[in-house]
């Protein structure tokens, strides 16, 4: 062999093994196995305790209320978004009791008015909403439910009704002329009630030959102003003869 | 012609034995992937599955429509991460947004939305208002990692990007490189931190602590690569988006029902 190349591969040899050295003693233990980091860190974050037990370790044992909560409006809402973070509890229950929200103010996080919050979404005026009183006294948080259904169309149509009531058609009940899904009352803009379509549906009680008392006004179909409809000129939540 | 035949007969022998020990290998070559199929099944039966990263991919899924602005993710954040309780240290936090009449869009977030949103001054003059939850974005191509001077920070096989808090300086490259605001400096510490998908939770098959509490769903945690995740009815069913999507980081946080004016 010649000696330039003996003395050639003996400096690579110093220079790999140089190298070598170099790398075992710079390089973090644990670095390169999964990609360009120690393993050790992730490791390290994995041994980060667990606050937050879920929902499931809770129905283990309170059944009844998981039951309940599962098929009412709350159900997406989960125990520890109110009741905080569980692991503890899970291990230890007594030693390390739950916190309960109670406050007016916890509830309103959610349900107080923001117009930022979706349309739709259940929100109150944590001002005016029955102030001072405690929200879980009217509401069960488990199982919360809308306000009442309306008894009474005037709930929601108290001008209407108002004005209905110095009319002479007081005495005619709003769903004589209005068909309404019973629906309505839960959803009042998904099931609409309906309104008269035409001049024969007046007409059934006000044409020339409709039946009824002797006392109702009665106009002739064909020839009062036949190119309107009746309510484009009468009110019918507030009658009266027109000049 | 007898000798002829002699010679087939003895040939013959002599592929049946080849072949029989051929076969025999055959037989136990066979019977390697089903032993390892075995140990798989035992190992899934008794629950003692290592977690293999190579097998994940995160990503969540976050619908604008949904979000109430409760703040319920970022408590959750703070206490399972033991994040610092000052309101400026946030893993993940909430973002009002106010778009008026004239153009103009005011963003706040007091305290990461946690206690409340402030009441609006006047509503006269609102042409559309939202929350927006934000978080760190778990980029594909996270700039936080391509300026850490000492690769403390890095991105895991299942796509999440995670701190080394040993290795870490606390030089605060990172936070000014992320476009999206999404990390801090913890001052007991004096490193780098943001959030981590709760990487802790994710690989014992938890969902995020924000995730979890969130009451409305706008929040959706899972793989990215697998037809039973919930994120892929998300991702087919909405016009999803990314967070400034010219800045070419590829963000694994997806955007339903985004509005042009969030950041």
């Amino acid at each position: 062999m010649p000696q330039q190349l003996t003395r050639l591969l003996l400096i690579f040899a110093v220079l790999a093994s140089g190298l070598a050295l170099a790398r075992h003693l710079l390089l973090p233990e644990t670095f390169g196995e999964r990609g360009y980091y120690r393993t050790a860190a992730v490791e390290g974050i994995l041994k980060q305790p667990i606050m937050y037990a879920g929902r499931e370790r809770c129905a283990l044992c309170h059944t009844q209320i998981a039951t309940a909560h599962a098929n009412a409006r709350h159900q997406s809402v989960a125990c520890e978004a109110c009741h905080g973070p569980a692991a503890a509890h899970t291990e230890a229950p007594t030693d390390n009791p739950l916190p309960v929200p109670r406050e007016r103010g916890y509830c309103s996080l959610c349900h107080g008015y923001d117009p930022s919050r979706p349309t739709g979404f259940p929100q109150i005026d944590p001002v005016a909403h029955n102030p001072l009183q405690a929200c879980v006294s009217c509401h069960n948080p488990h199982q919360p439910e809308p306000p009442h259904i309306p008894e009474e169309c005037s709930v929601c149509h108290g001008a209407i009704a108002r004005t209905k009531a110095v009319s002479v058609h007081v005495l005619l009940p709003c769903t004589r002329c209005h068909t309404t899904p019973r629906k309505h009352k839960i959803t009042p803009r998904v099931a609409r009630a309906d309104k008269p379509q035409s001049r024969e549906f007046c007409g059934s009680c006000h044409a020339v030959d409709a039946r009824g008392p002797k006392e109702t006004p009665r106009v002739d179909l064909e020839t009062h102003h036949r190119r309107y409809l009746c309510w484009q000129c009468h009110d019918p939540h507030h009658p009266r003869e027109l000049d | 012609m007898e000798e002829g035949k002699q010679h087939r007969a003895e040939s013959g022998e002599k592929i049946s034995e080849e072949r029989r020990t051929f076969l025999h290998t055959c037989l136990l070559a066979a019977s390697l992937p089903l032993l390892a199929l075995w140990a798989k099944v035992v190992a899934w039966a008794s629950g003692e599955a290592p977690y293999e990263p190579r097998e994940h991919y995160y990503g969540m899924g976050v619908d604008v429509d949904r979000c109430i602005g409760c703040g319920r993710c970022a408590e959750a954040c703070k206490r399972e991460n033991d994040v610092p309780r000052e309101p400026f240290y946030f893993r993940t936090w909430v973002e009002r947004y106010v778009v008026s009449s004239d153009g103009e869009t005011k963003v706040d977030s007091p305290d990461g939305g946690i206690a409340g949103f402030p009441a609006t001054v006047s509503e006269k003059g609102i042409l559309r208002t939202f929350f927006v939850p934000k978080l760190c974005n778990h980029c594909a191509k996270p700039p936080c990692v391509q300026v850490c001077p000492v690769g403390a920070t890095f991105s895991t096989e299942d796509g999440v990007v995670l701190v080394d808090k040993e290795y870490c300086i606390g030089c605060r490259y990172c936070i000014q490189a992320c476009p999206y605001g999404a990390r801090f400096l913890d001052p007991r510490t004096r490193t780098a931190d943001k959030c981590t998908f709760c990487y802790h939770r994710a690989v014992r098959g938890l969902l995020p602590a924000c995730v979890e509490v969130c009451p409305t769903g706008a929040r959706m945690f899972g793989e990215l690569r697998q037809r039973s995740s919930p994120l892929v009815p998300f991702m087919r069913l909405s016009k999803v988006q990314v967070l400034k999507p010219h800045l070419n980081t590829e963000p694994k946080v997806y955007y339903a029902n985004l509005d042009r004016e969030v950041r």
